[in-house]
């Protein structure tokens, strides 16, 4: 039972990140009825922004950028010793790493997917996998293929539950930063005034438009958010597991897609619940069955739903008119 | 002439010039690199061109290649280390043993890998949309950790001892067959209706096309075709990687009938020889090559969406879906007004395949 609850733990706290990658996916479809190939490799790349925010750029990088390699460009802020290992330093670090992804995430819209818009979905769907390839190759050109290793940003420990049950803290921290993301998520899209235009815009464009909603604006918001959300699982993820390299983000970006369909595309609940049952699912195959195919078992899920419920858990059956 | 006997006779002298060709090339008067070459973009085209079938003519999107490939290639492989290489033997071991065991392995690498790709293609080309993409890749991934793990095909180190056929007569003859079974697919009532799913898959549908079984049909067609590509390179070097077989090779497949044109086969022979040969000329830049084909692919999108040599039908074709699509589900980009100097309006160069149908 003990160890039951520890896997509950764990895939929940997989699945929540799993989740706030799904979302991205899931709004970018709502509005432009977009696979957004490039989204996992925004996650990749939140996960460096977070690593070179705290390690720095290096000796080398911060001379390229002509400033001091001793300065804060340089070794980073945990390195520079600006900040010690901390909750704070982590939120910083997350936050900072956001923001540029949100930078990123409109940046390639309005250079790669805006161009494009106005051809068929088959040419939007085509850059979106140059887009990520462009990351991912571009990647290990910046970056570095070798794996590297992501400094602790706070002093991880176990937390003893309940006979022998144990939690390592930086599943809770995941678990809890990652629903406060999902609330703030709630807010902004059902309480906000740009959240209503989001939906007016997902529900229909065209209508939007008339109604003198700015789309274009509205889209590159949906970029900038559903980035900002990657690049917070990036830096989550690299916190519980500190290994990142180039390629992460294909097979990571591919589960949270699953988990976006299981949950009905354009639904954001959905991509909630999909991304938790995938992260759960995953944990008890790896604990009760084997770990060598775990990679396998997001993909089984997607052919089960395409089989049986291809609207997903929560998504509705659109008709489409002639 | 009778119209069979006509394609006889074709079909013979097609097959003597290659094997001339095949005695040329085997008898060490060229270059070894550039023989190498030209064998590596047979394969090349067989594999652009079986997937043109289904991306550029049936209009459904598969990047998963690669995965039929790696299925058709191992288990040809198996079959020839096994079994191939007995039986080659025991019929002594001639170029007769060779031919049957080869024309087996060809056989069963495609039978499976159209197998693979009935599986694959069942639950996603019943729906509408762009389930394929998402399944493809996910099989291309997956089949990948399968390879990896599995002890009897040599699993992450590789799979080696597999007898070496560097056969240039082999990989044109297949090439070849691959250009014809699609040409004569596009050009058949079969193809008519694979095209007009394309071009319209309601309508297509209202018309009476069964629209699950034809765009079925045509992914395992388009899945046994690169299983039979597969073969070929399993048989190349003797040696099979599952790293080979990565999402990677996928879109290189890809590129190669992006950039000749979806729905032209003319074109995909051209992107799989161009794409073959620049590497090798770019070898130098052999850490940016992925950067600038990615570069290279965002851009032709932004520039020239249809290819260098592709007509619109296709991605006009996707248009009106995606403006039905945004009618009733919701706004798509792709309902947004479009400047009439768009796509449809490009000088057109048709394709020999299908777009005379139209």
């Amino acid at each position: 039972m003990s160890t039951f609850l520890q896997q509950l733990i764990n895939g929940i706290s997989l699945g929540a990140i799993y989740s706030l990658i799904a979302l991205g996916y899931t709004m970018v479809y709502g509005v432009l009825k977009l696979i957004n190939f490039a989204h996992g490799d925004v996650y990749m790349v939140g996960a460096f922004m977070g690593f070179y925010l705290a390690n720095g750029l290096g000796a080398r990088g911060a001379q390229a950028l002509g400033l001091n390699p001793d300065g804060i460009v340089g070794r980073g802020l945990l390195g520079g010793g600006v900040m010690e290992p901390s909750l704070i330093t982590a939120l910083v670090v997350m936050l900072l790493a956001m923001a540029i992804c949100a930078a990123i995430g409109v940046l390639i819209e309005r250079l790669a997917y805006r161009p494009v818009r106005k051809y068929s979905r088959l040419t939007a769907l085509i850059t979106a996998i140059g887009v990520s390839l462009l990351l991912e190759n571009g990647g290990q050109v910046v970056f570095g293929a070798e794996p590297k290793f992501f400094p602790e940003l706070f002093t991880k420990r176990n937390i003893n539950l309940f006979e022998g049950a144990s939690i390592n803290s930086a599943d809770v921290v995941v678990l809890i930063i990652a629903l406060v993301l999902m609330i703030l998520l709630q807010l902004i899209v059902y309480r906000t005034k740009t959240g209503r235009a989001m939906r007016a815009v997902s529900f229909n464009l065209q209508s939007a438009k008339l109604m003198g909603i700015n789309t274009d604006r509205i889209i590159a918001f949906t970029f900038a958010l559903g980035s900002a959300l990657a690049a917070a699982a990036g830096v989550l993820v690299a916190i519980r597991i500190p290994r990142i390299d180039p390629l992460m983000g294909i097979i990571v970006g591919l589960k949270a897609f699953v988990a976006a369909v299981l949950g009905g595309i354009g639904n954001i609940p959905g991509a909630m619940l999909g991304g938790l049952l995938i992260g759960i699912t995953e944990t008890m195959v790896v604990g009760y069955l084997s770990p060598t195919y775990k990679d396998a078992v997001a993909f089984a899920i997607l052919i089960l739903i395409l089989l049986f419920r291809p609207s997903g858990l929560l998504g509705t059956v659109a008709q489409e008119k002639v | 002439m009778p119209r069979y006997l006509r394609n006889l006779i074709i079909a013979l002298i097609v097959i003597a010039v290659l094997i001339g060709l095949d005695f040329v090339f085997q008898g060490r008067m060229l270059n070894p690199y550039f023989v190498r070459i030209l064998m590596l973009s047979g394969i090349a085209i067989t594999l652009a061109v079986s997937l043109n079938l289904i991306n550029g003519f049936t209009g459904q999107f598969s990047i998963g290649h690669a995965g039929f490939m790696a299925i058709g290639a191992y288990s040809s492989a198996y079959f020839s280390v096994n079994y191939g290489m007995n039986l080659a033997n025991s019929l002594g071991g001639g170029k007769l043993g060779w031919v049957v065991a080869l024309t087996l392995a060809t056989l069963i690498g495609a039978f499976f890998a159209g197998l693979a790709g009935l599986v694959v293609g069942v639950p996603s080309l019943r729906l509408r949309g762009d389930y394929l993409a998402i399944v493809t890749l996910g099989f291309g991934q997956i089949i990948v950790v399968f390879l990896n793990n599995i002890e009897a095909i040599g699993g992450a180190r590789g799979y080696s001892g597999i007898p070496i056929v560097k056969s240039f007569f082999w990989i044109f003859l297949i090439a070849i067959l691959t250009i014809v079974i699609v040409y004569n697919i596009v050009n058949s009532a079969f193809g008519r209706a694979l095209i007009s799913i394309r071009d319209d898959e309601l309508a297509a549908e209202a018309m009476g096309v069964n629209t699950t079984r034809y765009k079925v049909m045509a992914f395992v067609i388009s899945s046994a075709l690169a299983g039979a590509g597969g073969v070929l390179l399993a048989h190349f070097d003797g040696y099979l990687n599952p790293k080979s077989f990565e999402f990677l090779k996928s879109f290189e497949i890809l590129i190669m009938i992006i950039l000749g044109g979806l729905g032209s086969i003319v074109g995909s022979v051209l992107g799989a020889i161009v794409l073959t040969v620049l590497p090798e000329a770019l070898r130098g830049f052999a850490e940016y090559r992925m950067v600038i084909y990615s570069l290279l692919l965002i851009i032709l999108m932004i520039t020239r969406p249809q290819g260098l040599l592709g007509s619109a039908a296709p991605l006009k074709a996707w248009r009106k879906r995606a403006r039905r699509l945004a009618e009733s589900a919701g706004g798509g980009p792709a309902a947004a007004p479009t400047s009439p100097s768009t796509v449809a309006t490009q000088p057109e160069r048709p394709a020999p395949g299908g777009e005379n149908l139209q």
